[in-house]
């Protein structure tokens, strides 16, 4: 038990180095999504390319959702993650703790 | 499976054989509108026969143990979590993880791709990230494509009496890498490169994916891992019906 806790103590550190370090290596850089790198690859192998569909979301709104609404609906989606992942932990550690105890 | 289930998901599959005369292609989160629509439907109908028989998977398992509904939650939970977190990486532009690799892992890729394919509707729909014309290509890579290699990877693993963990770490991490790959190969097969083809265009997808990928890769093993450990200590009696850990 001990032991594994050391191990995921461990294993948290190595996953913030590997996120943080290119932000301080890189500094300066743009840090853009890969997925618009993809399409800008796409223009250089085709030259100008039109989308033939422009997501549901923006037709409604009639323009790209706003830079901030957007990071809002990422953190909702990781809201309803950690709050389900959270919420079963949460269980099976009180289940194991009253097995303990009967 | 039911026979009944069989006999549909036999269906499907030659229902996709028929519909896939189309050249095979396969992407992760190619953007909307980006993919032509001939390959967004021959993607689209490559998933059927997976997501046929995960849906039977997922029923059937919840059939025989209506426990194992927070085990299914759980693993949804972390795809949603996961592929939501866009990450700085080592090339200077950030990209996320998949977070199939625990779902691959406990039930199989073809029930990944029910959880999948739920996480990619809901960034289609209401984050304009992805789309719902190359939803399937996406599900096929995110959701099918990587979670078979990750489910590979760790069934070998297991056979050659590697340590438990350190197959998790490799596997989830192959299958976050190899999603990538999928993704370069799809949109390499829409847009070969003027010279060189369809090969020459891998090449210079895979350039733009695969070095972002990388250290995201080893960061998603390394959470798959933690949360492995967790359900280790105290799901343990979830796991031993999973079959993941042996029953004393």
């Amino acid at each position: 038990m001990k032991k594994d806790t050391k191990m995921i103590i461990l294993l948290l550190i190595l996953v913030v180095v590997i996120v943080v370090v290119p932000l301080f290596a890189l500094q300066g850089a743009e840090f853009g999504g890969s997925d618009d790198a993809g399409s800008t690859k796409i223009e250089e192998l085709q030259g100008e390319y039109e989308p033939w569909f422009t997501p549901v979301f923006e037709t409604i709104l009639n323009g790209e959702i706003p830079g901030e609404v957007e990071s809002l609906l990422f953190c909702v989606q990781t809201g309803i993650g950690v709050g389900v992942i959270a919420f079963v932990m949460g269980r099976f550690v009180e289940r194991k703790k009253m097995e303990k105890e009967s | 499976m039911t026979k009944k289930q069989k006999a549909v998901w036999k269906v499907s599959i030659l229902a996709a054989a028929f519909l896939a005369v189309c050249p095979v292609a396969s992407a992760m989160h190619i953007m909307e509108g980006y993919l032509p629509p001939a390959f967004c439907i021959a993607w689209g109908v490559l998933c059927i026969p997976f997501l046929v028989r995960g849906f039977f998977t997922l029923k059937n398992l919840y059939r025989e143990n209506p426990k194992m509904i927070t085990m299914i939650a759980m693993a949804g939970a972390y795809i949603f979590v996961l592929s939501a977190l866009k990450i700085p990486s080592v090339t200077g532009s950030c990209s996320h993880m998949t977070g199939t690799g625990l779902a691959a892992i406990l039930f199989g890729p073809c029930a990944t791709g029910i959880l999948g394919i739920i996480v990619l509707l809901f960034q289609a729909i209401l984050l304009a990230h992805g789309g719902l014309t190359t939803l399937g290509a996406n599900t096929f890579s995110m959701a099918i494509a990587g979670p078979l290699v990750t489910y590979g990877i760790y069934l070998l693993c297991k056979k050659c009496n590697v340590n438990r963990r350190f197959s998790v770490f490799l596997a989830a991490a192959a299958g976050d890498l190899f999603t990538y790959c999928v993704t370069s190969v799809q949109l390499a097969v829409a847009y070969p490169a003027q010279d060189g083809g369809v090969g020459a265009s891998i090449l210079e997808f895979l350039g733009v994916f695969a070095p972002t990928q990388l250290p995201l890769a080893v960061v998603e093993g390394l959470l798959t891992v933690m949360i492995i450990i967790a359900l280790e200590n105290y799901a343990g009696k979830e796991l031993k019906a999973l079959g993941f850990i042996k029953a004393e």
